[in-house]
């Protein structure tokens, strides 16, 4: 390793302008003529429209146009659309309702868009939106996944007869019964996952500007995937054909899947552009964010497995109903199914599994993938079963789960997924010694000398990551293929741009990126510059989302410096009178191996594009392209152990120590996937103790639509994080990469439930797991 | 937000007749609840006048055993006062401790008091100080000034000047924060002095700020934690929500008068 190739801890190049207040976001970007929009949303959960006066709308000052569904109708904009087909076991397609960008006739979620006000500021739109005058005739709403499915529930679309979407299943539930029957203990849960808002730090944000000369449209947006938006927009609302049609996602604060999405705002914004003659700007404000971004899990599954009289699992059995929300958002359908069921063996050799999974309708904001996105609930419910297991069988948590552990591979789960590697004692181990598991013990005593419970918990997370490879996603309903392309450009003096399809709203790329270049050619990350966010610059790319910008997007890089280098060392070896087999590249130079004789990268790029000396019929130039489809999925896994102390006066539970022992392959950036576990910790620690979305079950208000109800974690909420690392590479792709940015957040969860439930000696316990929850299970 | 006037008066008799000649006016001392308010369209007054800069509702004074401190201190001046950690340091440790520093460097005891919000800190330390209210008119006691949420003996357009009590034998304040807002979902004020023993409960009455009189007589006669066992906290007259059953703040309410009574003694 170089100083930043591989393995470096090199600062990130992209700090310096985030930090100084000099990154460009959305709402940064200004074109002339820009006005702003403000969209009026329905205050009810669901309500038929009767009518839109807009007389009073349009007469507020600065106010330019109001435009309704009716107006887009007739534009002939395209319905919202999920992109992954699921069938029910009876085989039919999923059941899936109307999605229109602006509501015509019912609204069915607090938040839903009617109509959009444009305006010549941004207080004048909003103004005229409070102006607008809708008719609503008032439904009953239903907001909780087991109440839409009861008889006489509201009915939410016409499409979904009592609100099922699909009722699917995976695995031979035969034969898990027959398992389960005779299984010498069985374990039994009902575990809700609770729903959450992702709360990314920046707002969704979209400006439209159609350029009437040209027919043709920019949309900047904050988009995890700029190129999928542009796609969609395409093929199925009709915005635009793909050449009339350039998507910028900018620098973009944070995502966690949300912004993987094609909302109706961004697709309004470009509509209302053209209808109007100016380009038009919308900015959600916080409130928008909490009503409107999709939401993440809200599951309730009961589970069921079986053990053998040697404590070895015989038969796990899953049934789940996940709440999808109002409409089907892009991928909603994926994330309780094939990133969710598939996911159910966990670590453990496991040879009877079914699940079952119904999706519901409800009159809550859309749910789709949020950090972890399905596998974070296949964890939770696991986890917390093994270590209740252990409890109820009387054994140790982690030899429980060790006696279980897959050891051999590669290995075919029943529920589709083979794993391909991994060493799940390696990362039991390290996370066992890293918190001192065995002096547990004396701590305990020491909490209940203070009048304090101390209680210690576990995790031990499979993941999938670099979802692929596109031939076999489509096979399982995928609308699009989800390899990864990059493009690299070596300048005539050297310096190269790295073009790439993944988008980076964190994670780092413009340095880990750079640093593959510096680890492959020898040449300084400073030299090396990362595009990407923009489809007038890079052809075509999946984005980022699902940890599988390493995995995949740098894979693709790989294969293109592959390509690169090959051409470099013909050149060289013309150059050079050698023969081409010798030459090396190290150190920022073509080197005839065995020799002295050397040529300095850039005088070999010159000569590329000089073109005075090249090898017989060899173009100019030097600029290669590549598209990577991974063999197979990685699969991060790993092991977190979570210690708490809970005051039993109060609930509180404070985190004493938090440690996660992590096998993500290859790693590129130490410092940059410390981060990424931190952080995705910390919203699993969030999710286990603060954060939770509530409805109001009768009204579906949204009853934790700010900061003042729903709780972020903050920096004293979390303990200072002992972060480890275990390492098998991944045999899918050529650098052995699996994936880090969502492990934090699928590994932590059951951790910190198992640590409280041990600790106050009740297993009865719902995240968020606040001081209330807690106080209240130590009274029961 | 809407737009509204925002008038900054030099003195009281200026911010008075400027909030009598509003036409839908708001005395605004710090605005740290006023502003998010307007800013979320919640409030819409046609003019704002603005208290923080009259030199005469600032500072802190302590004349033998009365402490003083003017409408307009900031929450920040009162946890760094000298003053007042020395007379009393159960005030300062409270006001260090409100909201976050922004918060604290733009909030005022005056407008906090005014507000009376009923899970804002200082109610709890006035009622149990025993504090006097003085305005623009008049003085009135904590017992007569705090009536109901964000309900006060104030009437329309008087203006609190200062805030004045007897510095306590002893006194401590205990805060349960709520996890998302940090507002104190339960927070209990004791205070022991000539007067006998006082005890203030904020965030968790349905009606408000309140006092616990069985505690106060417990404490009376033996001020230790191990006084308040017996005594039951009624979950029926507390407030409910996401966050916090009336039963379990009727718990917080117990558990954070011990830990008053335990930092007090």
């Amino acid at each position: 390793m170089g100083v930043e190739g591989i393995g470096a801890s090199v600062a990130r190049k992209e700090d310096k302008r985030f930090i100084t207040g000099k990154g460009r976001y959305t709402d940064d970007m200004v074109v002339p003529g820009m006005k702003h929009a403000y969209f009026a949303r329905s205050p009810h959960a669901h309500a038929r429209i009767k009518g839109i006066d807009k007389t009073e709308a349009l007469d507020v000052d600065g106010v330019i146009d109001v435009l309704d569904g009716k107006q887009l109708t007739e534009d002939g904009i395209g319905n919202l659309i999920c992109g992954w087909m699921i069938h029910s076991k009876d085989g039919s397609p999923m059941n899936m309702g109307v999605w229109r960008p602006l509501a015509e006739d019912t609204v069915r979620y607090v938040g839903d868009a009617v109509a959009i006000v444009v305006a010549e500021t941004r207080a004048q739109a909003r103004a005229g939106a409070e102006a607008l005058a809708v008719d609503y005739e008032e439904l009953p709403a239903v907001t909780e996944s087991v109440k839409a499915l009861e008889e006489g529930a509201p009915q939410i679309h016409p499409e979904a007869a009592n609100n099922l979407i699909f009722d699917w299943e995976i695995g031979d539930s035969t034969a898990t019964d027959a398992a389960l029957e005779s299984a010498a203990h069985v374990t039994e849960m009902n575990i809700v996952n609770n729903r959450l808002v992702p709360n990314a730090m920046e707002p969704r944000a979209a400006l439209g500007l159609y350029n009437a000369a040209e027919d043709h449209y920019t949309c900047w947006t904050t988009s995890q995937n700029p190129h999928v938006a542009r796609l969609v927009m395409s093929a199925f609302y009709n915005v635009a054909p793909e050449n009339k049609l350039r998507v910028i996602a900018p620098d973009v604060g944070g995502g966690f899947g949300s912004k993987i999405y094609i909302y109706p705002e961004e697709i309004v914004c470009l509509w209302a552009s053209k209808r109007t003659g100016v380009p038009v700007k919308w900015v959600a404000d916080r409130t928008e964010s909490f009503l409107c971004d999709a939401h993440g899990r809200d599951h309730v599954s009961t589970i069921r497995i079986g053990f053998d009289s040697d404590h070895r699992i015989t038969a796990l059995k899953v049934d789940t109903l996940a709440n999808l929300g109002a409409y089907m958002s892009l991928f909603s359908s994926s994330v309780p199914t094939y990133l969710y069921a598939t996911l159910l063996s966990g670590q453990y050799n496991i040879a009877n599994i079914h699940a079952n999974i119904r999706t519901v309708y409800t009159n809550t904001a859309p749910v789709d993938a949020y950090r972890g996105a399905g596998r974070p609930e296949a964890s939770y419910l696991l986890e917390r079963t093994m270590e209740t297991a252990a409890r109820e069988l009387g054994v140790s948590p982690a030899e429980l789960r060790r006696k279980n552990f897959i050891t051999e591979f590669p290995h075919q789960t029943p529920v589709i997924m083979a794993y391909d590697g991994g060493d799940f004692g390696a990362s039991l181990d390290a996370a066992m010694q890293a918190a001192d598991y065995d002096g547990f013990a004396a701590r305990k005593a020491e909490s209940e000398a203070r009048g304090k419970l101390r209680g210690i918990g576990m995790s031990c997370y499979i993941e999938a990551c670099g979802i692929a490879p596109s031939q076999a996603v489509g096979a399982l309903g995928a609308g699009v293929g989800l390899w990864e392309s990059a493009e690299v450009r070596v300048n005539a003096v050297g310096t190269i741009e790295v073009l790439t399809g993944s988008h980076s709203h964190g994670q780092g790329h413009e340095t880990t990126f750079a640093q593959l270049v510096a680890e492959r050619l020898g040449v300084g990350v400073d030299t090396v510059n990362i595009v990407h966010g923009d489809t007038d610059k890079v052809q075509m790319g999946m984005g980022t989302y699902g940890s599988r910008s390493g995995a995949v997007g740098m894979s693709a890089i790989s294969v293109a410096l592959d390509k690169v280098e090959a051409k470099a060392k013909k050149i060289a070896a013309h150059l050079l009178e050698a023969d081409e087999a010798d030459i090396v590249i190290e150190g920022g130079e073509l080197k005839v191996a065995g020799t002295d004789k050397a040529l300095p990268w850039f005088q070999l790029a010159l000569a590329a594009y000089t073109a005075h000396n090249l090898p017989e019929g060899m173009e100019p130039g030097l600029k290669e392209s590549a598209f990577f489809d991974p063999t197979n999925f990685s699969f991060p896994a790993g092991c977190h152990i979570c210690e708490v102390e809970v005051d039993p006066d109060t609930g509180v539970t404070e985190i004493t120590q938090f440690v996660a022992a992590d096998d993500f392959g290859t790693i590129i950036n130490p410092m940059i996937v410390d981060g990424q576990v931190h952080g995705g910790v910390a919203q699993g620690i969030g999710q286990a103790l603060l954060e939770g979305c509530a409805y109001d079950a009768d009204t579906g208000q949204l009853v934790t639509a700010s900061y003042m109800d729903y709780t972020m974690p903050r920096a004293d909420d979390l303990p200072s994080f002992n972060v480890t690392t275990t390492k098998t590479e991944s045999p899918s792709n050529p650098l052995g990469l699996k994936g880090c940015g969502e492990a934090g957040a699928i590994g932590s969860p059951p951790a910190v439930i198992n640590a409280i439930t041990d600790a106050i000696g009740n297993n009865d316990l719902a995240m968020p797991a606040t001081p209330q929850t807690v106080w209240s299970a130590i009274q029961r | 937000m809407y737009k509204t006037n925002y008038h900054r008066a030099s003195s009281v008799d200026e911010a008075a007749s400027l909030i009598a000649g509003a036409d839908d006016g708001k005395l605004i001392s710090g605005g740290q609840t006023l502003i998010p308010t307007m800013k979320q369209r919640l409030a819409a007054p046609s003019d704002l006048v603005d208290l923080r800069h009259i030199a005469d509702l600032k500072g802190i004074s302590v004349a033998g055993s009365t402490v003083t401190i003017g409408a307009a201190t900031t929450h920040a001046d009162v946890a760094d006062s000298a003053e007042i950690r020395s007379a009393c340091p159960a005030l300062a440790d409270l006001a260090s401790h409100i909201g976050d520093p922004h918060v604290r460097n733009m909030g005022t005891i005056g407008g906090s008091v005014a507000n009376n919000d009923p899970a804002a800190d200082y109610p709890a330390a006035m009622l149990a100080l025993n504090a006097t209210i003085h305005t623009n008119s008049r003085e009135i006691s904590a017992d007569d000034f705090f009536v109901s949420l964000f309900e006060t003996a104030l009437n329309d357009g008087e203006i609190i000047t200062a805030i004045s009590f007897d510095a306590p034998d002893k006194a401590a304040y205990q805060k349960f924060p709520n996890p998302a807002s940090r507002y104190a979902m339960t927070g209990v004020f004791v205070a022991g002095g000539a007067g006998g023993v006082r005890v203030a409960v904020t965030g968790a009455g349905s009606d408000g700020v309140f006092r616990a009189g069985d505690m106060e007589a417990a404490l009376a006669s033996n001020f230790s934690a191990a006084a308040l066992d017996g005594i039951s906290v009624d979950p029926s007259d507390l407030l409910s929500d996401l966050h916090g059953s009336s039963e379990y703040r009727a718990n917080l309410v117990k558990v954070m008068a011990r830990r008053a009574v335990d930092a007090a003694a």
